[in-house]
């Protein structure tokens, strides 16, 4: 689960890891207020959504005054920006979060991920700060410096020194980045993080240490036990078929294509859009109905792949092993009466009662193909995807 | 013979009085799975099925001399349980649960070091020896017994696709193992490889791959030096866009790594049988493997 970066910043300063003095605003008269209370200039009204690159989309300004900091409050909210990260079709910005300009020294990259090679925390940082951190391991790669912390024993000053001296701090600044670092450390394991960046974090002219950006992203096997977090989840920020379809604990991802499909188990669905791929089309979603499978998960499953209008063709393929066919088979055509399908259907299914199940496909007068095999659902596809 | 799990496995069963864990641990005893012991905090001294039940598995070990756990704990309480396990010198620990927070598998992971035990998965559907042993969720019958392959995937249900179409071809597996698709887990690609490699029985091996990580990668370099056996690859995941989990909490592709483009890559390059088209798998096999 990924958050906006006025959250991650508050939980920053619950662990006293320092940030800018701001706040978040939903209109110029509440910015106005935000960048009064700061007192000096710049100030910098930075556009709140969770992709990045917002910088180069025009999502961030400089404010040298109140009116200034009005105007670009009111140019960035409702905007459709549009980054690297948002595609083409962009994202409205609704909140903009107003902060104190600073006095940059320096600018360093800093991220704590999980390793899973080593099954260690690492930490990631450079002195290339400000860029994006993937083009400078491409292009330099001695500029990115890595350090593993096993999660037994956790984080110890000799980890923090490795950094600091990595990144040539000058000693005036160790003692706090350190400080910084260790605190950041703590705040990734207690929260479960599986990703926080600070991209730029500056030493500034006095010789601080703040986290001018701060992207964080959460474990969603681990939120169970982080109840608290639940409430920074923002649904504007995700495709509304995925949230529909986390409604129905079903793995949906919406995709560009044109042909729908429903597989049990994830391995086998991603193997399938590669199958629909291969055939000449392109698959519409990812959609794992989970290793088991019910008639309810086939009938929610429809459910989410009919609203979405791109949808030409539809592909279900259950390996239903211990799962009975007969009682899948079933489970599809009551489905696809309900939910009136209007476009060609294919099914391949395997597992116990086959033969039952095919020929309850067979005698539902529904409309739909009945592929014996994975080469012939391929095969099959291909076909429709053609005509 | 067969690797990892045979007819000598003593299987104790860690929530077996469970929904999932009584309906898996009959289809396991139903294939011949000599379960010997089930544990459930608080339930000590039942039975299940006349299978008894104890309360820690260090108790159940003493009683029973079982060797391997398998794990059908919640999540929140699955880590504790393997680390049960491990205290308790299981040999072989197949956890089927999933949803394990990550850090939790990153301790594990690291306690586990050094100790003794194997971990399978987790997020897997467990191991089976055909004919021998079953200790998982897999639909048994879609197996064919003798060998000589041996087969190994992140992935549950995608596996018994596989094996189904080598059953369907005449070809019958030594064990297969599914390692599940968490992006921390026990025993990887390697470690099977290894052991496909050292079984006599084992003529030729079906790895099976999808995006996320570089497990397959490492796996590859492996292949090039130490595996004299021919390898038919397999990665799902052409199709999958960057930056979104793909049902498997391990299946993401990273910035520029974990690519499937990259991982078939790099298992040409290590001379693997690469099959594009899961639908010609089997007919692949049979064309490779030798008879």
């Amino acid at each position: 689960m990924k958050i906006h970066e006025f959250q991650a910043k508050q939980i920053f300063r619950k662990y006293q890891v320092p940030t800018p003095n701001g706040g978040l605003a939903l209109d110029s008269e509440k910015a106005r207020q935000i960048a009064s209370e700061i007192g000096h200039f710049p100030v910098v009204v930075k556009a709140q959504i969770h992709a990045g690159g917002r910088g180069k989309g025009g999502g961030v300004q400089l404010a040298q005054s109140l009116d200034e900091v009005c105007k670009h409050t009111e140019a960035i909210i409702g905007m459709n920006l549009v980054t690297h990260q948002t595609g083409p079709e962009g994202k409205i910005v609704k909140q903009v979060l107003v902060e104190a300009g600073v006095n940059i020294e320096k600018e360093l990259y800093l991220s704590l991920i999980p390793d899973r090679e080593t099954a260690c925390i690492l930490v990631i940082a450079s002195e290339a700060g400000g860029m994006d951190i993937e083009e400078v391991a491409a292009t330099t790669p001695e500029k990115i410096i890595k350090v593993h912390i096993n999660p037994l024993s956790g984080i110890q000053p000799f980890h923090c020194r490795k950094v600091s001296f990595g990144l040539n701090l000058p000693s005036a600044v160790i003692k706090e980045f350190s400080q910084m670092l260790t605190r950041l450390y703590h705040l990734f394991i207690e929260n479960d993080c599986s990703m926080v960046e600070i991209n730029p974090l500056v030493i500034t002219k006095e010789n601080r240490v703040l986290a001018l950006d701060a992207k964080m992203d959460f474990d969603d096997n681990a939120l169970f036990r982080h109840k608290d977090l639940l409430e920074f989840r923002d649904l504007d920020e995700e495709d509304p078929l995925d949230v529909e379809a986390s409604k129905y604990n079903l793995n949906y991802i919406n995709l560009d294509g044109t042909v729908g499909n429903m597989v049990n188990g994830a391995g086998l669905a991603m193997a399938v859009m590669d199958t629909i791929k291969l055939a000449g089309a392109e698959p519409a979603n990812f959609l794992d109905v989970g290793g088991g499978a019910t008639a309810e998960m086939v009938e929610n499953g429809f459910k989410i792949i009919l609203s979405d209008d791109k949808v030409k063709a539809i592909l279900i393929n259950i390996f239903g092993g211990i799962l009975r066919c007969d009682v899948l088979a079933k489970g599809v055509v009551e489905a696809a009466r309900k939910t009136e399908i209007k476009v060609p259907l294919v099914v391949r299914m395997e597992g116990t009662n086959v033969e039952e199940g095919r020929r309850i496909l067979a005698e539902s007068g529904l409309d739909l193909f009945t592929a014996d095999d994975m080469k012939s659902t391929g095969e099959i596809v291909a076909k429709i995807a053609a005509s | 013979m067969s690797v990892f799990v045979n007819s000598d496995t003593r299987l104790l069963v860690q929530g077996i009085t469970g929904k999932e864990g009584q309906f898996h641990t009959r289809q396991c005893v139903s294939y011949g799975t000599n379960v010997v012991a089930g544990v459930t905090p608080g339930k000590g001294g039942l039975d299940m099925d006349g299978i008894p039940v104890f309360n820690g598995v260090a108790e159940a070990v003493q009683h029973t001399r079982a060797n391997c756990s398998m794990i059908f704990v919640p999540p929140p309480f699955a880590a504790d349980a393997i680390m049960e396990s491990v205290d308790a010198g299981i040999e072989l620990i197949v956890a089927i649960t999933e949803g394990i927070p990550v850090l939790d598998m990153m301790k594990i992971k690291q306690s586990i070091n050094g100790s003794g035990s194997r971990l399978i998965g987790p997020n897997c559907p467990g191991i089976i020896s055909p004919g021998q042993a079953k200790i998982g969720i897999m639909p048994a019958q879609i197996h064919k017994p003798g060998g000589p392959i041996g087969v190994v995937s992140r992935s549950g249900t995608l596996t018994y696709e596989v094996v189904f179409q080598l059953t369907g071809q005449g070809i019958g597996q030594t064990t297969c193992i599914g390692i599940g698709g968490d992006p921390i887990n026990g025993t990887n690609f390697i470690d099977c490889l290894e052991a496909f490699e050292n079984d006599p029985e084992t003529k030729g091996i079906v790895m099976v791959g999808e995006i996320g990580g570089s497990a397959e990668e490492d796996a590859a370099e492996y292949i090039k030096s130490n595996v004299t056996k021919p390898v038919i690859g397999f990665i799902a995941g052409i199709t999958a866009p960057p930056g979104r989990r793909m049902g498997h909490a391990g299946a993401i592709i990273s910035g520029s790594s974990g690519s499937a483009t990259a991982k078939i890559e790099a298992l040409n390059n290590a001379g693997v049988h690469v099959c594009e088209n899961l639908g010609y798998i089997g007919e692949m096999s049979a064309e490779i493997f030798p008879s």
